[in-house]
Order: C-alpha cells, then sequence, then structure tokens
C-alpha cells in the first residue's frame, strides 16, 4: 500500500527545481567496502563506496515525457545528434510522448547523456558501477547473494530470454533487502561511469602485455570469473557508447548521501 | 606452416636413422609438397568490382566462388537473438550468426580481401562480436568487430590460409555466447578451388546446457553450472534435435559423391563423427590440404572442423551420430541423410533370412520348415504340428516350462496336466501372444511371475507350438491353427517390450 503511494507520487514528481526530490523516492544505502568484479585498481581488491541514495525504481516514459517537455533539448527531433544517436527514444509515439501503454514501463533507448542530463535535472546522478553493483549484489533478504547460485540463476534467466518481450512496469518487482526494484531481470542500467570501464573489447586478452598502454584505472583484470551475471553487465556497458541507446538499455538516479537536501 | 616443418624433420630424421650413413641431410624435397602456408597467401591487392559473398543457412553451402584472382568480398552478417524449437515442444532462446545454428555459411577465396559487416539487430539484448579461425590478426576479428545491439562495425582482413574454419562469438561470456549458438564456418577455398562434386552439405555439431533434463517441455533457461561441468543437456547436429531428421534429413541419390563441410561448436565436446553405414573416402582435418583416406570415424575438436567425402552406392538412410553414442541416442546427436536410387543387392544385400537360432538346444529345424510348407499348401496335418512345435518348444518355451512340460514348482506354472492350459484354448493364444504377469492358480499352486510376450513368432509357429503342448506330457489333445492365432492376433493390441 505504502509502497504504491510512492510510486504514485514518482509519477506525479514535477523537474522545476534542483532538489525538489521527494523524500521515500531513494532510498539510504550505508555502503562500505565492497568487492567488485572490476576491482578499483591492481593493487586493491575492494573498493570504498561512500554512503549513498539510490532510485527505488527504473525512470518510467512518463516521468521521462515530463523531463522533455521542460527541457526540448533533449527531445528527440530536436536532440543535438552528438548526444544520441537515431535509435533515441525511437519507440515513442511523438517527439514528446510515450505513447499508451507504454507510460509505466521503463524507459529505454535513451543515451548515456540523456540519463545524465535527467538525473542533474533532479539535482541528482547516475548511479557509480560500484554502487550499483553493491545494491544489485542483494537478494531479497540478504545485503550479498552473490554466492547464491539462486540468486545467480535468477539473473542468467533473464539473460536467456530475448530483448523483445514486453517490459513490466517500474517499480513491479519485489524489493531487495535495501528496498531497490528492478536491479535484475527488467533492463540494463547505465551508470556514470560507464565510460570509464577500460575493459578491452576482446574479454580474452586478460593479462595482455598492452594493458599498461591504459593509464589509470584501465589497467584492471575482471575479478570473480564465475560471478558471468555481472560481467555480463559490463560486457554491455562497454560495448555501449554514451550517444548508443538500446531497447533494453534503461536507468535510474542516485545521489550522494550528504548532499545537501 | 610450423606443423609442416616438423613433419619435415621427422622425415628427415627417419631417413637418417633408417639409412644409418648419410652426412647431409636429404630430405629438402619433400618441402615442395607444402602450400606454403600465410607466407604465400597473398597474391596481391584485389581486382575488379567488390563482390558481396553468398551466405546460405545449414544444411546448404554457397556455390563455388569461381574466382581465379583476388577480389574484395564484401560480408554481411547480422547477429539475431531468436526462440526457437530445441527439441519437439522445447524451446530456447539462441544467440544467432544470421538466424540460424549453425550461423551463415562464408565461402571466400584464399587471397581474397574481406570486408566485414557485423550488424547487431536493435532487438538484442547483448553486445556480439566475431572472432573468426580464418583470420590472421589478434582477436580473429574479435576486439574490431564488437558491437552493441542496434549497431554495426566493420574490419577488413586478407584471407591467408585456406582450409575450413570454425567462427564464433568471443564476448564475455565467451562459453555462454557458444553455447547459445554463436558460431558457423567459413571456407577459404584453395586458388585453384575445391573438386567438383554432386553434393555439398553443410553441418555443425554443439552441445547445449537447459535447466530442465533432456526433453524437459517448455522454455527452457541456459544452465550456467551444467556448462561449468561440461554436463550437456543436449548434443545437437545444426541446432535442434529434428534439425536434419523426417521432412528436413539431408538428401541424395545413388552413385553421387558428397562432400560435407562439418564443423564442431563446442563449447566443450570433442565430436565422433561417424556416418553409419557408410566410409569416408576422405578426410581433412580442419583446413588441411593432406587428406586421410578410408575414415571411419572421425574426430573434430571444438572449435574445428572436417570436410568429409565420401561416395553413395547402396540407397537407403544413413545416420549421422557422434559415436560417443549416449549424445546420439539420449542427447540428440542424429541426422539421416536419405539416399534415394537403384537397390545394389551384389554390394548390399538387405536381410536375406531370419531364422529359429536354437543355441546349445540341438534340434532338427527340417520339421518347422516341413510344417511351414505343409501350411502354405493347405496340407498341415497334427502330426506335422506336433513335431514342428516341440522343436519350437525347445528354443523358445523349455528354458522356463521345462523340456517336461513340468515347468519349475513356484516359479513357473505346468504345462504337463494344467487345468489352467486345457481350459481355455483361446486364452492360451492370448498369453503366447502378449505374455502373462500376476498371480494365477495352476493345478492348485499360485504362481506369480512374468512371462513375456512372444508376439515375434509367426501364426504358423505359435498354433504348432500349442497344438505339441496341447497333445504332449499326457495331455488330452486338440488342435490351434494359425488362423485362430490371427485372430487373436489381430483382435490385440502388440504388447509394449515384445521379445525379439
Amino acid at each position: 500500500m505504502i509502497r504504491a503511494c510512492i510510486l504514485m507520487a514518482l509519477t506525479l514528481l514535477p523537474f522545476s527545481a534542483p532538489g525538489a526530490r521527494a523524500v521515500g523516492l531513494e532510498v539510504p544505502i550505508a555502503g562500505g567496502k565492497f568487492e567488485s568484479v572490476l576491482p578499483p585498481s591492481p593493487k586493491e581488491k575492494a573498493a570504498d563506496v561512500p554512503p549513498f541514495r539510490l532510485d527505488v525504481a527504473l525512470v518510467s516514459n512518463a516521468d521521462f515525457a515530463r523531463f522533455v517537455r521542460k527541457h526540448p533539448d533533449w527531445r528527440r527531433d530536436q536532440v543535438a545528434g552528438l548526444f544520441a544517436d537515431e535509435g533515441y527514444l525511437r519507440q515513442w509515439s511523438s517527439p514528446t510522448e510515450p505513447g499508451s501503454g507504454i507510460e509505466k514501463q521503463p524507459v529505454t533507448q535513451v543515451s548515456w547523456f540523456a540519463a545524465s542530463a535527467y538525473c542533474e535535472a533532479r539535482g541528482a546522478r547516475l548511479p557509480r558501477w560500484h554502487e550499483w553493483e553493491l545494491a544489485a549484489a542483494a537478494s531479497t533478504r540478504v545485503p550479498d547473494a552473490r554466492n547464491d547460485p539462486e540468486w545467480r540463476q535468477q539473473i542468467l534467466d533473464w539473460y536467456a530470454t530475448s530483448a523483445r518481450g514486453v517490459l513490466p512496469a517500474a517499480g513491479a518487482s519485489p524489493a531487495n533487502y535495501f528496498g531497490v526494484r528492478d536491479l535484475h531481470g527488467v533492463v540494463w542500467e547505465w551508470v556514470e561511469d560507464a565510460g570509464s570501464m577500460l575493459v578491452s573489447d576482446d574479454s580474452r586478452e586478460q593479462g595482455d602485455p598492452n594493458r599498461n598502454r591504459f593509464c589509470g584505472s584501465g589497467a584492471i583484470d575482471l575479478e570473480q570469473k564465475e560471478n558471468y551475471a555481472m560481467l555480463m553487465r559490463i560486457a554491455m556497458l562497454s560495448s555501449m557508447k554514451a550517444s548508443y541507446s538500446s531497447n533494453s538499455m534503461g536507468f535510474r538516479c542516485a545521489s550522494d548521501a550528504k548532499a545537501p537536501r | 606452416m610450423f606443423r609442416t616443418k616438423v613433419a619435415v624433420l621427422m622425415t628427415a630424421a627417419a631417413l637418417l636413422t633408417g639409412c644409418g650413413a648419410s652426412d647431409k641431410p636429404t630430405a629438402a624435397a619433400p618441402a615442395t609438397v607444402t602450400t606454403g602456408g600465410s607466407l604465400k597467401g597473398d597474391f596481391g591487392p584485389p581486382q575488379g568490382e567488390p563482390v558481396h559473398a553468398v551466405l546460405t543457412s545449414p544444411p546448404e553451402v554457397p556455390p563455388a566462388t569461381g574466382r581465379h584472382a583476388p577480389a574484395k568480398v564484401i560480408v554481411e552478417l547480422e547477429v539475431v537473438e531468436v526462440d526457437k524449437q530445441i527439441a519437439e515442444g522445447v524451446t530456447y532462446t539462441f544467440w544467432t550468426f544470421g538466424g540460424t545454428v549453425p550461423g551463415s555459411f562464408i565461402r571466400v577465396r584464399q587471397g581474397d580481401t574481406v570486408e566485414f559487416h557485423l550488424k547487431n539487430h536493435p532487438g538484442s539484448k547483448m553486445p556480439h562480436n566475431i572472432d573468426l579461425h580464418g583470420v590472421t590478426g589478434p582477436g580473429g576479428g574479435a576486439a574490431s568487430s564488437f558491437t552493441a545491439p542496434g549497431h554495426q562495425s566493420k574490419f577488413t582482413f586478407k584471407a591467408l590460409n585456406q582450409g575450413l574454419y570454425v567462427y564464433h562469438c568471443a564476448t564475455a561470456p565467451v562459453g555462454m555466447h557458444v553455447a547459445n549458438g554463436m558460431y558457423g564456418l567459413i571456407l577459404i577455398e584453395p586458388p585453384e578451388g575445391m573438386p567438383a562434386v554432386d553434393k555439398e552439405f553443410y553441418v555443425m555439431q554443439g552441445d547445449f546446457y537447459t535447466v530442465g533434463k533432456y526433453r524437459e517441455k517448455g522454455h527452457q533457461a541456459f544452465d550456467m553450472q551444467k556448462a561449468i561441468d561440461e554436463n550437456a543437456t543436449y548434443v545437437l547436429f545444426n541446432g535442434a534435435e529434428s534439425a536434419l531428421t523426417g521432412p528436413h534429413a539431408l538428401k541424395a541419390t545413388t552413385g553421387q559423391h558428397i562432400r560435407m563441410y562439418v564443423g564442431n561448436g563446442g563449447p566443450n565436446l570433442v565430436s565422433s563423427f561417424h556416418l553409419i553405414g557408410e566410409i569416408f573416402d576422405k578426410v581433412q582435418y580442419e583446413g588441411g590440404t593432406h587428406f586421410q583416406e578410408n575414415v571411419q570415424t572421425t574426430l573434430i575438436p571444438a572449435g574445428g572442423a572436417a570436410t568429409v567425402e565420401f561416395h553413395t552406392e547402396v540407397p537407403g538412410n544413413y545416420v549421422l551420430v557422434d559415436h560417443s553414442i549416449f549424445r546420439a541416442f539420449n542427447k540428440g546427436a542424429v541426422a539421416i541423410l536419405e539416399v534415394s536410387g537403384e537397390a545394389r543387392a551384389d554390394i548390399y544385400s538387405g536381410k536375406q533370412g531370419d531364422e529359429v537360432y536354437l543355441s546349445d538346444k540341438t534340434s532338427n529345424t527340417a520339421a518347422v520348415e516341413t510344417a511351414a510348407l505343409a501350411s502354405a499348401s493347405g496340407t498341415l496335418t497334427k502330426e506335422q504340428q506336433v513335431k514342428a512345435g516341440e522343436v519350437l518348444f525347445k528354443g523358445t518355451c523349455s528354458a522356463c516350462h521345462q523340456d517336461t512340460g513340468a515347468g519349475i514348482p513356484n516359479v513357473f506354472p505346468p504345462l504337463a496336466k494344467s487345468d489352467y492350459l486345457l481350459a481355455d484354448k483361446k486364452r492360451a493364444i492370448g498369453i503366447a501372444l502378449n505374455g502373462l504377469s500376476g498371480p494365477v492358480t495352476v493345478n492348485g499352486s499360485t504362481f506369480n511371475s512374468v512371462m513375456p510376450p512372444m508376439s515375434q513368432l509367426n501364426d504358423d509357429e505359435i498354433a504348432n507350438i500349442l497344438t505339441f503342448a496341447l497333445n504332449s506330457w499326457g495331455n488330452d489333445g486338440g488342435v490351434v491353427t494359425a488362423k485362430e492365432v490371427t485372430q487373436v492376433r489381430s483382435s490385440t493390441k502388440r504388447a509394449e517390450g515384445a521379445a525379439h
């Protein structure tokens, strides 16, 4: 009942002023030391994830339509080609309307630039990979279910279905341990640092002597090879440039826990 | 190339040790039999207008390139994720090159410059790429072709080595992409082309891992743990159990030269490829320029291929299997080649006889033959029936009911003076045909065991056996005719598991 109210609030929220985020749309997550499939550097195993807040649900078509009407620069017929490819919001019935039947569904066919602009307009940002991965490691019962074969299989089951079916409404899946929904089994999600995941385009090249050609965080090998479910997320993100869109790529927003409210 | 050198050195060593005396190596000559590999595969820049490669879905093979000079060849391959039937009533989400498993067959000529366009369908959930084993260059094209859904990428390579090569997706997790069907074959023809044959086919084996058991109905998801354990649920030719059987069987006629381009996509299993009832006249392993002759079963590694050739002589159905044989009959690795044409009894006769084999029970089958002839001519006597029945009884029935007809107490009921047998002739025929299980009371004793159906015996034989039983061991006579057996047989369904 309470959750249903939250969802309604989400769909009615205007995007007028930064900082006008409604309490309850996001949940606070404590963060902490987290062993990612993508370690922060060759020497550090665990990433330090500061406390953050994460949207409970994915951004829906209706949410994004309100944003586009407010910021016409992001209409599909007005967006700069640099920021979005030809697929951008192509599934909508018009530049400002998603069309009937898909309002409540997660918005897809959005570029990283557009997703970032949406969150920024809300006074938020896209979640960082480590934040997303930490939140997504939870099952409905425990904060870190990554070693639970059932958790993994559920995710793999989604990968084993084609992307042509109708998406469920945003926020329709059960809340996980942190109270976050839709992290698995709905769409891929943009993350703020998608562009700096310097994973080789050929995943078999790990241990390549050329890896030092990358500066900084590039020279990282993927960890947890058995955690296929997460590695596939990284493969997908690394195949996407920031202007690309895909009918299975959506997003949600996050913010720093200490940000002024 | 390297392998060729090793072979030459080995030959040299053999000569040296064999002849003993020579100081200088005399093995320079065999080197001329090599084609020179990639070092001699560059025939210069492409000539003429660019050519679009003809791609075919399995089991079809594109026509020969027919080119005598290097060309620029444009290959456009689309990656599509599709739900398709993997077995009767079972669907699976395949990731494919060109909509089929295996992917489209690509045919170019050695020395061609191939401009490769990989398109990832907008409906795809995954990014994909392609590693062609026929490419010389890091990753075989993998990094250069990494493509997000709804995008396409392009790279160019020169086909330096001739041969038959596997291509596959190499996106993480590589094993899963391959297990979902992302593989196919590219043929790089030698400069002079492939020798002409009457028919060419494209067959590729792959292993599949589903959460549900073999043939468990419904949509089945990929099972990562089974894949890691190399515990295949299905092993298939061309991506489905019925891909090459029934109406989809490969078809040929007698007197044809057949060539099959056979690949193995894996991801895990190595194939013991065999064609039941044929012998491969020629097998060229991988892209090899040398062939082996008279091969019964050839090993095709995961990520490898072989070209097999044979000539059809005798009509009939020939079965392609992975001769790691449980895969064939319990995991689906079966395909059919249907050969039509005139019978060739001089080469293969077909079944020429099926006679009673009596093992250690030495008996004269003449009585059986006499009775069969008499029955056919309508002159069969009761005595002939009894004599024939005795022989047949010894071969078929006496192991349990004993030569004396006394059976074995508490285990096998007696036939001698058996109230159960003598009470109902029709029932006796039915039992002989269909067997009997469960408790019966014979001469006051209860027996509870199983008699298998004897429906493999013909009506004459059953009539003779029963007539023998009715007139032996003090039983009071009676005759069972073949006609009576025919009637009972036609009114009962053939029992399952009938003895053979």
